[in-house]
């Protein structure tokens, strides 16, 4: 059987556990909606301050909350080692990767367009006119997150400090992540607003080099 | 024919050649060596620890040997041509958010297993749990949970069966059910691997015995006598 369809059947069970669950999405969302009112309070809305930081705080709260949803993302898969099951039943091991950064993407992508009319209100910034590339900026920088985010999943999920080892170990993974979808966010709410292609292609070679390697060498994470 | 009995052809064995499986500086499996028969039925014992569950988690290839290889004789290559292992462990390996239908669906699915939703009630069926097939798996009692364990490993008519303490969980009634699907599967050629502690009416099927200590064969047996020796005493 092929790695799609293997990837196909797996992510339709990643999606029918979590959207029976809904542990992920509720945990994801709430933590960005917090963040968002949080930093609303301590920024002015409307001024150019909150322009400036506004982008920034967002890329902060979708990487916190996404280590939040990696963290359970393999760990789950030990409570009764169904991880072993999968390996014993799929063709590539990749499929299972695949599925779950697919799914992972999926998550973060929903919880983000959820969280967007909140940010345009708590930072009044009109998105609306940008919303098209502002979709693909989020896309492109949640791809990112989510691959290398299910890789260090899968690491951190077989450790003993693995609370502390996946932000310790993704964060830095992620900071040319954090710093290039903020840059490219920011410059599109700009008053003059710019899209930087540059940026959103960076953001793009970023997922497809670690796709490769997670590709390559993503079988070996899953070994015991 | 019944659906457990259905399973896949020409029966496979399996040879370990110089089984290593190291953990750090601690061996868990040690110049392991031992070949068995297509059709066998085995019975891995010794001790806690010992190393049968590594043993037959290396066989499941879950694990990777430290060194040494395994390989499933009368099978074209390793992985079987004709199915991987069935595998039933200490856990049950299947999702407690999906229902037990669902869960041998998936299963089936990706094991590319011809008509899965049949097969899948089919074995439902046999283990006991049709009635249950909509019901999440988290809701099951242990006997349950492990009767669905038992019937994922055998989706996909494999030809070799491995079994971690098999009996987990069951009643009495369950141990006979799964002793007479045993002596089946068994029947029809299928090649069965099990680790057990003490008699039991499972262990009654047991052509073999392989006695592991510290992570090696310290017996290995084919005679009635030191059988029961081994599975009673824990020495032949």
């Amino acid at each position: 059987m092929s790695l799609f369809s293997n990837t196909a059947i797996l992510l339709g069970k990643e999606l029918r556990t979590e959207f029976r669950s809904r542990e992920l999405l509720t945990t994801t969302a709430v933590f960005i909606l917090i963040v968002l009112v949080l930093f609303s309070f301590a920024i002015n809305p409307g001024t150019e301050e909150a322009r400036e930081f506004a982008p920034g705080l967002l890329w902060l709260a979708i990487l916190f909350a996404s280590s939040l949803m990696f963290q359970s993302c393999f760990l789950r898969e030990q409570t009764n080692d169904t991880l072993s099951s999968l390996r014993l039943a799929v063709s590539d091991p990749f499929a299972i990767f695949l599925a779950k950064l697919i799914a992972n993407t999926l998550f973060l992508l929903l919880t983000e367009l959820l969280m967007l009319p909140f940010f345009a209100i708590f930072y009044n910034i009109p998105l609306w006119s940008k919303l098209p590339v502002l979709i693909l900026v989020l896309f492109v920088g949640s791809l990112g997150i989510s691959i290398a985010g299910t890789a260090i999943s899968a690491i951190s999920a077989q450790a003993r400090m693995r609370e502390l080892l996946l932000p310790l170990l993704l964060l830095p993974l992620l900071t040319p992540v954090l710093v290039v979808s903020t840059l490219v966010t920011a410059s599109l709410l700009d008053r003059e607003p710019v899209v930087q292609w540059k940026g959103i292609g960076f953001l793009a070679v970023f997922d497809l080099i670690f796709l490769t390697a997670l590709w390559l060498f993503g079988e070996y994470l899953l070994e015991e | 024919m019944s659906p457990v009995t259905s399973l896949r052809i020409p029966p496979t064995g399996l040879r370990f050649d110089n089984i290593d499986k190291r953990y750090g500086g601690l061996f868990a499996l040690r110049r392991v060596s031992f070949e068995i028969a297509p059709g066998e039925c085995v019975v891995l014992a010794g001790r806690n620890g010992s190393g049968k569950t590594t043993l037959l988690r290396v066989a499941a290839q879950i694990v990777k040997p430290t060194a040494g290889k395994l390989s499933f004789p009368g099978g074209d290559a390793a992985p079987p041509a004709h199915g991987r292992p069935g595998y039933v462990a200490h856990t049950t390996m299947v999702y407690d958010e999906l229902t037990a239908k669902e869960n041998l669906l998936l299963f089936g699915k990706l094991q590319n297993v011809e008509d899965p939703a049949a097969r899948a009630e089919e074995l439902l069926r046999e283990v006991g749990l049709l009635e249950r097939r909509d019901s999440l798996v988290r809701t099951f009692s242990r006997g349950m949970r492990q009767r669905i364990a038992i019937a994922r490993a055998l989706i996909h008519r494999p030809s070799v069966l491995l079994f971690d303490e098999p009996a987990t969980g069951l009643d009495p009634p369950g141990i006979t059910w799964l002793a007479n699907s045993l002596r089946e599967v068994n029947r029809a050629g299928c090649t069965v691997v099990m680790s057990l502690h003490g008699e039991s009416e499972i262990s009654a099927l047991a052509t073999r015995a392989v006695q592991l200590d510290a992570g090696s064969v310290i017996a290995d047996t084919k005679s009635g006598a030191s059988l029961h020796s081994i599975l009673t005493f824990g020495s032949a």
